[in-house]
Order: structure tokens, then C-alpha cells, then sequence
């Protein structure tokens, strides 16, 4: 562990304040709670925000893993996961099983978490209504009278061009019938695991100092039409490398002629749907190599 | 107050600085009628209005309102849900610019059903049958429904404006200049138009405008108002055949015969 730092790079005073503010955000869930931003040793966009709330939350004890995108060997991933190793000195992991507290860029894991796990999300613009309502202070005055029928009319535009919603990630929660909440850029396949997880989620928006959480079991449900119910998006494709098709899939370009691999966005799963011998259309057989 | 008004303000008074905008203003407004609010320019219509609708704060003075259960509630002292909540059900508001109140990146169906979707409407199919039936009501072509508002006339813009408005079929509207800025044809059309709905839907309006003649043909009864005071109220036809204020003579006699 580094020395002349404190326990995870940010003072107590600081960890407190960072605390306060997640408490209030538990408490009213789906609520953006402004806190006192700090300057991170990375540029924001990269996940100054959860990397504050992961500095409060983090013990001694814990088990961190961090993924970008679902993967855990991505820059943004390997460097936060080196960052608390040195300036925390916790055990890392790569596996979602064994993680205790999951800080994540734009996924959440495909494996169901649990009641004693934490998971941080990385959030760019907190405001789900800022695309559709310039000014700060009337999307303020919009989420204290519960009054978002704009948002739906962002949903009806939408249908009435496209046919259907077509925003497939960031797309727009109600958080326990009150607060209309950005679930950050997820995609909206991740949407329905957010709905009475039983894990904690927070949420940690850096450049706009803002903090926001969903308790345990709690309501998440994505706006929609009785008539156009909500859909979870995915790439109708099995795995190239485990053959899964429950999951997530990235599109890889892999030659200069035209060649597509769809592969799992969280390499975890795939990797352990590997090791137990499962072997997709474009995968070696693990024994094999 | 007297009994079954659906809007009434008493003592209503305001000031800019130094400017007295309101002096002393009463109104009353019973449901199912049309009140025209008539005045020189800077003679505080615009502010009587603001303040009837709960926009502006008067220094003085009580706006009362009697809602669908019978119960009064003054204005000013509503929490803010209540008046947000009343703005976009029970009221609705026509600005004398459509832009203003429309918005210009969303398509007249969204435009129309925003009001609805506020209200908790959540089946696409239904919002999108009383968008195209209001377009049809305010004579907006049915193939116009996913255009964009900029595309669109000034009248054009007027008309969506009120599909807008009385799509949730709000019990009281409040217009100001709603036929300002367009040409006497469209604007012959328009009142036409707004003196054909208010009638069928039976609602009431507190109407403001500079323009006589809109009065005459639109409202039961007018209030004159000069420098921030009402100087005669009654009868549209009374008023205007026989106006007994040295102001109203004035502005009758200065209108221009075609």
C-alpha cells in the first residue's frame, strides 16, 4: 500500500461529507443529492464520480472489482482497480461472485448480485430530463411536483417517427413511483436487473457533483406505453466464444473483410461459462489449448 | 363574494416601483363565460392577467377560485403542486405568441398530447386519437401530426396552440392577444374558431386584448381598464353602445369604421 496517502487517496473529512451524502440518497431513492466534488488524480469522464463514492464505501475487508463497458482488462478498469489496490491496499477481483463492492462504467454484471454486495455506477449527466429541459432549475422544479410528462413526450416522438422508443441506453427509470432517475448509460437490456436488486446501487456523478441510489429491493421500473411496452434490446446472436444467449453481446470487427464476432460484454460471465466447458461457434474448447 | 363564481379577484393591487400596474381591482368570472379585459397598452391588462392566473403575485388583494367540488381556494396561497397541478388540467393559457407556450422541437401530436401525458395518459394509441381529433377541431390537416411546429403559419401555430390547450378540456382559459400579430383574414377565422369551441365546451375565459371589435364578437362582458384602475365593467354591447366613462368614449369613438 502507498504511503503519505490516506485509506483510498480522499481524507476522512471529505469521506464524510461523500457519506452524508449517500445516506440522504439511500433515504430518498432516486433523488440527486448534490455533494462537494473533488479533484480525482483522472480526467472527468473517466469516473471521477464513482470513484469518490467507492473511496466512502470502501473497508478494509473488501473485495473491489471494476469493469468498463463489462470488461475487466479495459484501461478505465485495470487502472481504478490499480489505483484502490495501491492507495487502499484491498483485494481485488475479477470475479462478480467474489466482490464485495463492484464499481462499473456502462454494465451491470450478468450475474445476479446479492444482499452483501455494493454496486457503484459511474455516471456522466445525472439528469434525465437535461436533453429535453435546458434550464437547471425548472428540471429541479419538474422532479419536486413529480411532473414529467415531458419525458413521455420524448417517448412519443420516438414512437410516432421510429415506430417504437428508440433510446437503447440511459434509458429513463421512475425509481419507487417518485423520482424519475437516469440509470446512467446502461444499456436497456440492464434495465429490468435494477428492479428489486438486492444489492445496494449507488450512483456518482463527478463533473455535475451529484450523488443518487437505489436501496435494496427496491421499485425500478423503465418508462413506457401500456400499448408499447418496455423491450430489453440485444443483438440476436449467440456468444462467438461461451455460446451464451442470455447475455449482452459486444459486435467485434475482426478482419478488413467484413468479418463480425459477437461476444459477451461482461467477460467475467463468459469466461466462467468457458471454464465449465461451454464453447460458442467461433471458441476453442479451454482442454484444447 | 357572491355565490357560484368560478373566479373572482378582490382589491387586487400591484406595483412596479413607483408604477402602479393595479389599483384596486375587482373581478368576478362565471363558468361558462367570456370576460374581455380591454386597455390601452401599459394599462396593466396583461398584469391582470398574470395575477388572476397565479403567475404574479399581487401586493395586495385575493384571487379566489371555486373548484369542480365547490370548495374556494385562494390562488396565491395555493402550494406550488396545487397551481402546477391546475395549470395544466383545470387552466389553460393562451399566449398571444404560440411559441412561447408550444414547444418547437416536438411534433404537433406531442405538442397536443402533452397535457394528457402529464396527466398520467399512458396509452400511446389513445393520446395520438385526441391529438389528431383536436387537430381536427382547430382545422389542422390529419397528415400535418408529425410535422414539426416551425413548419408550420403563424395561424397555424394559434390554432395547434389552442388544440393544446383545451385537449385536457380545462374549465377556464385565460388568452392574451390571442389574434395579435396575424392578418384580419386568419384572425377572422381564429375567432371564429374560439368563439365556436368556448361555446361548445362551455368555458370560461378571461380575455385580453386591445382590439374592440374581438371583445364585441367574442365576450359577454368587459372590463376598461386605464393606468392600473377598471373604469367601467358590464355588458359587452352595453358598454360599447353606451359607455359612460370619458375613457371608453374615447376608445369606442377612435375605433376605425371599414
Amino acid at each position: 500500500m502507498m504511503q503519505g496517502y490516506n485509506f483510498a487517496y480522499l481524507d476522512e473529512q471529505t469521506k464524510r461529507m461523500i457519506r452524508r451524502a449517500i445516506l440522504k440518497a439511500v433515504a430518498v431513492p432516486g433523488l440527486q443529492v448534490p455533494f462537494g466534488s473533488r479533484e480525482m488524480p483522472l480526467p472527468y469522464g473517466w469516473g471521477t464520480g464513482g470513484i469518490q463514492v467507492t473511496a466512502s464505501v470502501l473497508g478494509r475487508n473488501d473485495v473491489l472489482k471494476v469493469i468498463d463497458q463489462g470488461a475487466d482488462d479495459t484501461t478505465n478498469a485495470v487502472s481504478i482497480r490499480q489505483f484502490f489496490a495501491r492507495t487502499a491496499g484491498v483485494a481485488t477481483t475479477t470475479r462478480t461472485a467474489e466482490a464485495s463492492v463492484i464499481q462499473t462504467r456502462h454494465r451491470i454484471p450478468e450475474q445476479a448480485l446479492r444482499e452483501d454486495q455494493i454496486i457503484v455506477y459511474q455516471v456522466p449527466q445525472p439528469e434525465p430530463l437535461s436533453r429535453l429541459e435546458p434550464s437547471r432549475a425548472e428540471t429541479r422544479r419538474m422532479h419536486a411536483l413529480a411532473d414529467y410528462g415531458l419525458m413521455h413526450v420524448k417517448l412519443y416522438e420516438d414512437i410516432a417517427r421510429f415506430g417504437q422508443v428508440a433510446i437503447s441506453y440511459d434509458y429513463p427509470v421512475m425509481v419507487n413511483h417518485r423520482y424519475l432517475m437516469a440509470p446512467s448509460p446502461i444499456p436497456a437490456f440492464d434495465n429490468p436487473k435494477m428492479h428489486m436488486m438486492p444489492a445496494l446501487q449507488l450512483f456518482g456523478a463527478g463533473r455535475e457533483k451529484r450523488i443518487y441510489a437505489v436501496p435494496p429491493y427496491t421499485e425500478v421500473r423503465s418508462l413506457d406505453f401500456d400499448d408499447h411496452p418496455f423491450r430489453a434490446g440485444r443483438a440476436p446472436h449467440a456468444c462467438g466464444l461461451c455460446g451464451a444467449t442470455d447475455s449482452y453481446l459486444d459486435e467485434v470487427v475482426v478482419d478488413n473483410r467484413g468479418g463480425r464476432l459477437f461476444v459477451c460484454s461482461d467477460t467475467d460471465y463468459c469466461a466462467e461459462r468457458r471454464a465449465t466447458g461451454h464453447v460458442g461457434a467461433d471458441g476453442v474448447q479451454e482442454a484444447a489449448e | 363574494m357572491i355565490e357560484d363564481t368560478l373566479l373572482a379577484g378582490r382589491g387586487l393591487s400591484l406595483s412596479f416601483g413607483a408604477i402602479p400596474a393595479l389599483v384596486e381591482v375587482d373581478v368576478d368570472l362565471w363558468p361558462g363565460e367570456m370576460l374581455a379585459i380591454v386597455g390601452e397598452s401599459g394599462s396593466g391588462k396583461t398584469t391582470l392577467l398574470n395575477v388572476l392566473s397565479g403567475r404574479l403575485k399581487p401586493d395586495r388583494g385575493v384571487v379566489w377560485y371555486r373548484d369542480p367540488a365547490g370548495r374556494l381556494a385562494d390562488v396565491h396561497a395555493m402550494p406550488a403542486p396545487d397551481l402546477r397541478a391546475l395549470h395544466r388540467s383545470d387552466w389553460g393559457f393562451v399566449h398571444q405568441d404560440p411559441r412561447q407556450n408550444l414547444r418547437m422541437n416536438v411534433s404537433a401530436g406531442g405538442n397536443v398530447g402533452e397535457r394528457l401525458m402529464a396527466q398520467g395518459a399512458r396509452h400511446y394509441g389513445n393520446i395520438r386519437d385526441a391529438a389528431l381529433e383536436w387537430l381536427r377541431q382547430v382545422e389542422i390537416d390529419a397528415d400535418r401530426i408529425d410535422h414539426l411546429p416551425r413548419t408550420f403559419s403563424g395561424g397555424m401555430l394559434q390554432r395547434l396552440q389552442i388544440a393544446r390547450t383545451l385537449v385536457t378540456h380545462p374549465r377556464l382559459v385565460f388568452m392574451d392577444e390571442p389574434t395579435g400579430g396575424l392578418d384580419v383574414s386568419v384572425q377572422a377565422r381564429l375567432l371564429d374558431l374560439i368563439r365556436t369551441l368556448v361555446a361548445r365546451l362551455g368555458i370560461a375565459a378571461v380575455l385580453v386584448t386591445h382590439d374592440i371589435a374581438v371583445a364585441r364578437l367574442l365576450a359577454q362582458r368587459i372590463a376598461v381598464m386605464q393606468r392600473g384602475r377598471v373604469v367601467e365593467t358590464g355588458l359587452t354591447d352595453q358598454v360599447l353602445d353606451d359607455p359612460q366613462h370619458p375613457y371608453t368614449q374615447l376608445l369606442v369613438s377612435s375605433v376605425l369604421q371599414a
